[in-house]
């Protein structure tokens, strides 16, 4: 692995500047907010209210942010970046394996500890670590040339903007669930009564247009939009990747065929969610935010969006290089980083080392029919696989896990839902089985571009 | 008599507004039925339904986005010329030259705003469980103006005609090539033949459909200008329209039971 490069300029440094002053300024709101709010903890034998801890963090801030702000006069000698060391560890354990198993770890951490991870402090403390981590990567070249393009930024915000409202819906989800729990009416049904749209919702309508505005056109002085050199068919640019929101769906390159991750998976996303409110026989949970009465629903959902939708675009973009190797956060995008692709078929597997024999080819001059009981032949292990994946699975699940589901849907609706499943479930799984196995394909008939 | 009272009590203002100012009760609601616009909205409504932590005021931002986009992108047509010849530069001179340049800033902001914006409508529509019985067309209505806004945006990351635009588009539309039966390098194309003769070749197949020729040239400009600017706003114009006019006959914003 190269060393890190050492480039730090002054500009980054006062910039970095105000996100800690930023980040000051909020904490000096929580300091507030939590002197009226999170009484005292005990420490050394004596009670020491919680807001001074606090306090004490967002000086440490404001000096970090002054000293950003007034600057050193050799900005390759300041001190205030990420460790080289933590960088390394960083880049060498990050991979796909690592990355996706992580956002997994993070999607069922949010989900078991969701009455943990709501309460306000944790929220907030979550918060700020994120951000702190930010602000400490920008100090690395390599991570800023990626994630400070312009093109990326709106990638970043929708992280941090996806985290919050899932923090959001959760705190509303476990609330209504207490209350349900203890046969009290939701928050919402409480305090209830109707009130004129004029002024109440124009008004807050307006102001919100009003803000949106503002925020563009500051968006649209601060960062400029991209532009290249001018188009030229004759230079492939490498990584050639689509607009950042296909990303994900250029990331199922690595494991499907282009006629799986870029048309039959992205129309199964589409059909699956077109038919979400038809398979989904549950009445509860219509109108408010809960999670104890949809556990299915929800969790599959944000299985759906955040690790295979949101985490995929963040690795499609911001961790795959040129040839769509995987590169570290910190890590320089080397065009020359050779990754050894050793992955084989089933098919080979099955005739090389299970059988010991060569895969059988049609004979030289054969007819049509002849090749094709040829390709079946040699094929017929991935083939009878994938068959079963779609036709045996869906009949041993109404039987087996989802009978109470099988037995409240019915045929039809159980069959669309059974196959949305496995359709979805078909990614991690051929993921899986890349990573453990080097598997390439299940099925691979190049003679007819027919490769799952 | 104050000019503002000489002006509210002359026969033009009467004229567009057909009420007094919405200052009292009765008015108020007057308001909301006799204007075009707000004539969306209902008169009144349950104090929790428009609860920002309830809403997160995402489809209305997102509608508002789309309106930014119209203004912004119609402002760029009149300096904007879909060829060859002419498109890269014209980026160029609203960059460097052209006065209020910034347009093409907020345009594509607001663009990759909206698509996130959607996906959040969307995520909190599930969350609150708003899909269900009587609303699932509304659903449906709504996937499709998700595609629909992809596809804007998709087809408007061509037009400045940079690298950055030209290869997004390539990598993106290679997919089509790939397509069942109606790719040439999809499965299934080599069956639909007549008499040994391909009826599905890279001169006939979905992604010279997408891209008018073989690869991305001046023909896929003058494609994804017209499906950017006319053909895509258009359909989403009026599914929004029925998207509005399905909230509010499939019962208003969704709430408790």
């Amino acid at each position: 692995m190269l060393e890190h490069h050492p480039d730090l300029t002054a500009s980054v440094i006062y910039g970095l500047g105000w996100l800690y002053l930023l980040l000051f300024l909020m904490n000096c709101a929580w300091v507030w907010r939590s002197y009226h709010q999170d009484g005292e903890v005990k420490l050394f034998g004596q009670g020491v209210p919680v807001a001074s801890i606090w306090a004490l963090y967002a000086a440490m801030l404001g000096m970090i942010s002054t000293a950003h702000l007034t600057g050193s006069n050799n900005p390759q000698m300041f001190l205030l970046r990420m460790p080289d060391a933590f960088k390394s560890a960083v880049d060498s354990l990050s991979g796909p394996v690592s990355f996706f198993s992580l956002s997994v770890g993070l999607f069922v951490a949010v989900i078991l500890l969701r009455e943990w991870i709501v309460k306000p402090t944790v929220g907030w403390v979550l918060l700020n670590a994120s951000l702190i981590f930010l602000a400490l990567s920008m100090t690395d070249y390599d991570f800023r040339q990626i994630v400070g393009k312009p093109d990326n930024v709106p990638i970043v915000a929708m992280l941090f903007i996806c985290a919050y409202f899932t923090w959001l819906s959760f705190a509303c989800a476990v609330e209504n669930d207490k209350r349900k729990a203890a046969g009290k009416p939701l928050y919402s049904q409480e305090k209830n009564d109707k009130i004129l749209v004029w002024p109440d919702l124009v008004y807050s309508e307006l102001i919100c247009m009003v803000l949106v505005t503002a925020l563009l056109v500051a968006w649209g002085i601060v960062l400029q939009a991209p532009l290249e050199e001018p188009a030229s068919s004759a230079k492939t640019p490498n990584p050639s990747k689509a607009p950042w929101y296909f990303l994900g769906l250029q990331e199922m390159l690595v494991y499907y065929d282009p006629w799986m991750a870029g048309v039959v998976l992205p129309s199964m996303i589409l059909v699956g969610l077109m038919a979400i409110p038809y398979i989904d026989f549950n009445k509860l949970g219509n109108g408010y935010y809960t999670f104890n009465e949809r556990k299915f629903a929800i969790s599959t959902f944000l299985f759906g969006f955040l690790p295979l939708w949101v985490a995929m675009i963040v690795l499609g973009t911001f961790l795959r290089g040129p040839n769509w190797n995987f590169f570290g956060p910190y890590e320089y995008w080397d065009v020359h980083k050779l990754e050894l692709l050793n992955n084989v078929n089933i098919s080979e597997w099955f005739w090389y080392k299970v059988m010991n024999t060569k895969m059988p080819v049609a004979p030289a001059g054969s007819d049509q029919a002849t090749q094709i009981g040829y390709i079946l032949l040699r094929e017929w292990l991935g083939l009878v696989i994938t068959v079963a994946y779609l036709a045996v699975l869906p009949p041993l699940m109404a039987v087996t896990v989802f009978r109470k589901f099988f037995v409240r849907m019915g045929f039809l609706r159980f069959m669309v839902l059974s196959n949305l499943i496995l359709f979805m479930a078909s990614l991690p799984i051929k993921m899986v089985l890349r990573w453990s196995f080097n598997l390439k394909y299940i099925v691979a008939i190049p003679e007819w571009f027919f490769n799952i | 008599m104050s000019v503002g009272d000489y002006i509210r009590g002359s026969q033009i203002w009467k004229s567009i507004f057909r009420h007094p100012a919405p200052v009292d009760r009765r008015n108020r609601v007057v308001v909301m039925l006799t204007n075009f616009f707000l004539h969306l909205h209902p008169v009144s409504i349950k104090q929790q339904g428009i609860a920002l932590s309830y809403t997160w005021c995402m489809g209305g931002i997102t509608f508002f986005l789309f309106l930014v986009e119209t203004i912004t992108g119609v402002l760029l047509m009149f300096y904007y010329r879909p060829t060859l010849q002419f498109a890269f530069n014209d980026i160029l001179a609203l960059r460097d030259v052209t006065t209020l340049g910034i347009m093409r800033e907020i345009h594509r902001w607001a663009a990759h705003a909206m698509v996130i914006t959607v996906w959040l409508h969307m995520y909190r529509v599930f969350l609150t469980g708003s899909y269900k019985p009587p609303r699932e067309f509304n659903w449906v209505i709504g996937v499709l103006l998700l595609v629909l806004t992809l596809l804007l945006s998709f087809t408007g990351y061509l037009l400045p005609w940079d690298q950055l635009a030209i290869w997004a588009i390539t990598v993106g539309s290679n997919m089509a090539r790939a397509t069942p039966f109606l790719g040439y390098e999809g499965p299934g194309a080599q069956l639909l033949n007549i008499g040994g003769f391909d009826l599905i070749t890279n001169g006939s197949d979905a992604r010279f459909l997408l891209l008018g020729g073989r690869f991305v040239g001046e023909a896929t400009l003058n494609r994804f200008y017209i499906l950017h600017c006319v053909a895509i706003p258009l359909v989403v114009a009026l599914l929004i329209a029925i998207h509005f006019w399905r909230v509010r006959k499939d019962g208003g914003i969704s709430q408790p039971l």
